[in-house]
């Protein structure tokens, strides 16, 4: 790993490409691109969550619609009207990704996801994931993190996903009413302490996440992205949730969002949010200090995540070491199409078969099948996780074959390794590199060794 | 606080030194420690034991679940002994029960309490370790010290199997892993040139020659073994569902009949919050096919092999009020093969009534997954006890051999 100062558009955007123009962006530049409004959101739109909630309340009465009749094409239409939907988003995404300045919010909007892990196990949620990621996770990726703390958990993919739709409190009224009785559910209660807010060492314990457990309840699914709330569901009386008492009788929303907004703020939560966004831009085991200086930020302005990422980029470990970090696999094929010259216009255009064998088919075997984490912790950070041998088979052989799709989807031709070098390192390739890239005997082989090296693949 | 993960990082997965390059070195068979073949599976998400290996002899858990159906007769579950049954879906594996191929242990857990987080229980299930471990970054995943004291282990002898990195192997000893479906087919100049970009990247340039080996070696599909059957074995048609997990276990089994003697993969869908009893069909169904799998494709082999499935801790004794479980403390454990001594549920019933319960809510864990382990490991490789509570375990009581192998 190279000594000198990390390239920001390498380490924070959404990396190089002939179309960039500034190329060495400093922490001013990133924070301006935050600054603006979220242009390209509107540009390449993704599914929002009262449509996706529209095809979960068409789908039971789809399957009945087929019922007795042979070829059954209701709910198949209706399937494929929800992956669609899916790939349509996917295909927003890249685009945003290969169209951004340089690419911050981008990156802040890919760290925030995984933060707040869905998955949609059944084929009538599927839209509802990337819907989760536009309504409660990219707006707030600028603002208040109490604010997407309480979006992103009350949102009915978030729900779903970690069983809080039918969690109901022992003592309500729907229990009392039902003859097998009510019952809670603890999921989401204890993923939202652990992993959302304190962390898993933060100072709770198992009554808090009982406790937390009992206030959740009464939480319901609307038809959009803001929770519905069924009092008859929740347990009467209040709740004490690290020792702050919430809610009585009786039972609201509000009660819910004020436990949230205490979390939000907590000092184990800004700890382990600070931690978390360093080890994701920074490097696997960050700086005390960089760590330290944003916990503080986050501690001195409740959260407000503009300043905890100014105080990050303010910090010189957050420029130290450059190549520290492995891309994700997310982030490698996307910097690698944007390095390529892609364009958001042509992701979005072409052919939706051709688009998932360039873009997605190898994200699989690269470990990170788009929006399906194994587990709500998201994906592994360390780069030992990501540089296996199967890891390393996925991304070469994407690097050998899929650029050569790419640039003629985009209607040009293969650049030349020489100068594709510059274009996609910014300077920062080494001797063997370029070497190596010289004596390719394929355009291909040459690109493709430029994108298979450890330089583009760290940053 | 450290990351997932972090803590069994300190060396990469071929960590050592790269001076022979490990797996490319020819393995024979007289090289490599011994015969027996030892099969890990994790099985993510917290699988509930008592309703895989249901205790319906117990009166509270009928009580406890009034809607998750258990003992035979509901559910299609298969009584075993008059006091446990098997889970319906598991019935394809009744067969290997009765040739004394297939056992369980119940009321086990790792040592991990309280919490109730997966990922930490999974870290501690993978470290072998108990949660007293002063220095964290110490620990290394159990079946890489046993490739540490294992005899004439090569980089080849223990496999990482699925396009997931698996922490019980990592660690100083080297490994090899690889996913089934991973392919890499370059020209000679091609792979030259990489060899050359990522000489002065050890990561890199340890995984990528493993890559550059194991991605030119030629596919292996299902169907293309010579064994007779594979997938037709199976009952009824083999879904997608399954498919992948056979991938996983065909793969593991083709190394296990050369030169690799440890395979470790994990399947998820065990964290049955909701609608338990469609979630946990599928989860056995792929495990199920695994185990059929494992037996069809490792042949005569199968007789020298021992399979474990163990999962980070068991479910809560009663159902929750979504037809589910939530996160709990004891659970069951499978053991499989020819190698075992099966036919037979292992452990010491803690009972169901609410004093008898952890925490008044959970199984009451009465055995250490890692004893049985241990004691298999022992009986397979033939190690001293101190070997396996000095150096595998490091801190374990192995207490008094359940017998579980052969």
């Amino acid at each position: 790993m190279a000594g000198g100062r990390a390239n920001g558009a390498i380490r924070f955007g959404a990396g190089l490409g002939p179309a960039v123009r500034n190329i060495d962006p400093g922490a001013a530049d990133l924070l301006a691109e935050l600054a603006g409004p979220d242009v390209l959101a509107d540009t390449f739109p993704a599914v929002r969550t009262a449509a996706a909630m529209d095809m979960v309340a068409r789908y039971a009465p789809a399957k009945r619609a087929d019922r007795g009749t042979e070829a059954g094409t209701a709910q198949k239409d209706l399937k494929d009207e929800i992956n669609a939907a899916l790939v349509e988003s996917w295909r927003a995404m890249a685009a945003r990704w290969m169209d951004a300045e340089i690419g911050f919010r981008e990156r802040l909007t890919l760290f925030w996801t995984d933060h707040f892990t869905v998955r949609a196990r059944n084929a009538r949620h599927r839209a509802l994931a990337p819907a989760h990621i536009e309504d409660a996770v990219r707006p707030h990726v600028t603002g208040r993190f109490a604010d997407m703390l309480k979006a992103a958990v009350t949102h009915p993919m978030m729900m779903i996903y970690l069983s809080q739709v039918g969690s109901i409190g022992p003592n309500s009224a729907t229990a009392k009413k039902r003859r097998a009785g009510g019952g809670l559910n603890e999921n989401l209660a204890r993923e939202v302490l652990e992993l959302h807010t304190l962390g898993v060492g933060g100072g709770y314990g198992q009554d808090d996440v009982r406790q937390f457990a009992e206030l959740l309840t009464g939480l319901a699914l609307s038809k959009d992205a803001q929770p519905g709330f069924r009092e008859a569901n929740a347990e009467p009386g209040s709740e004490e949730v690290l020792g702050a008492s919430y809610g009585g009788d009786p039972a609201r929303l509000e009660d819910i969002y004020a436990a949230l907004d205490d979390l939000a703020v907590h000092p184990d939560t800004a700890g382990h949010i600070a931690r978390k966004l360093a080890v994701h831009f920074v490097s696997d085991t960050p700086d005390a200090g960089l760590v330290g200086a944003m916990a503080d930020a986050f501690a001195a302005t409740g959260g407000d995540l503009t300043a905890v990422y100014a105080a990050m980029l303010a910090h010189p470990a957050a420029w130290a070491e450059p190549g520290a970090k492995v891309r994700w696999p997310v982030d490698y094929v996307l910097a690698g199409a944007r390095a390529l010259g892609l364009d958001g216009r042509t992701l979005v255009t072409m052919p939706r078969r051709r688009f998932r064998a360039l873009l997605t088919d190898q994200l699989d075997v690269m470990g990170q099948p788009w929006l399906q984490a194994p587990g709500p912790d998201g994906w592994p950070e360390e780069a030992e996780a990501w540089v296996t041998p199967q890891g390393m088979a996925a991304r070469i052989d994407w690097a050998m074959r899929a650029p050569a799709g790419l640039v003629a989807a985009a209607g040009g031709a293969m650049p030349d390794p020489r100068g594709f070098v510059e274009v996609a390192l910014g300077g920062q390739a080494d001797a063997a590199l370029v070497r190596a890239a010289e004596r390719a005997e394929t355009r291909e082989d040459g690109i493709g060794l430029i994108l298979a090296s450890p330089g583009f693949n760290r940053r | 606080m450290l990351t997932r993960r972090v803590f069994l990082k300190g060396a990469s997965v071929l960590g050592c030194s790269a001076a022979a390059h490990p797996l490319i070195s020819t393995v024979t068979l007289a090289s490599v420690p011994g015969d027996s073949r030892l099969v890990v599976i994790v099985l993510r998400g917290a699988m509930d034991g008592l309703d895989v290996l249901q205790p319906y002899g117990d009166p509270m858990l009928a009580a406890y679940r009034p809607n998750l159906k258990t003992g035979p007769g509901a559910g299609a579950a298969a009584d075993l002994d008059g006091f446990y049954a098997l889970h319906g879906g598991l019935s394809g594996l009744m067969p290997l029960w009765a040739a004394g191929e297939l056992g369980f242990a119940h009321a086990v857990s790792t040592p991990y309490r309280d919490k109730r987080s997966h990922f930490d229980g999974q870290d501690i299930l993978e470290a072998g370790t108990g949660p007293d471990v002063p220095d964290p970054s110490a620990r290394e995943g159990w079946l890489n010290r046993l490739v540490q004291v294992l005899p004439g282990a090569t980089a080849e002898t223990a496999f990482s199997v699925g396009v997931e990195d698996m922490l019980i192997l990592q660690g100083r000893a080297p490994v090899s892993s690889w996913a089934p479906e991973a392919r890499l087919s370059l020209t000679p100049q091609a792979r030259l040139l990489l060899e050359q970009v990522y000489h002065d990247d050890a990561l890199f340039r340890e995984a990528a020659a493993l890559a550059m080996e194991l991605g030119a070696e030629p596919v292996l599909a299902a169907g293309m073994t010579d064994e007779p059957g594979d997938a037709a074995m199976l009952p009824g048609a083999v879904s997608g569902n399954a498919q992948a997990g056979i991938a996983l276990a065909e793969f593991a089994a083709d190394k296990l009949r050369g030169g690799t003697r440890i395979a470790s993969f994990s399947l998820t869908g065990w964290d049955t919050h909701r609608g338990q009893a469609p979630m946990m069909a599928k989860a056995l169904e792929r495990l199920q096919a695994v185990i059929l799998a494992l037996k069809t494709g490792l042949g005569p082999v199968w007789a020298q092999t021992t399979v474990l499935a163990v999962t980070e801790f068991g479910r809560t004794a009663r159902e929750n009020g979504s037809r589910g479980t939530d996160h709990g403390t004891g659970g069951a454990m499978l053991m499989a093969g020819g190698a075992v001594r099966g036919g037979r549920v292992y452990g010491r019933w803690p009972g169901l009534a609410e004093a008898d319960l952890y925490d008044g809510r959970d199984l009451m864990p009465t055995g250490d997954v890692r004893a049985y382990a241990g004691w298999a490991m022992r009986g397979m490789f033939g190690f001293e006890r101190s070997v396996i509570e000095g150096g595998v375990f490091p801190g374990l009581d192995l207490g008094e051999d359940p017998g579980i192998l052969l």
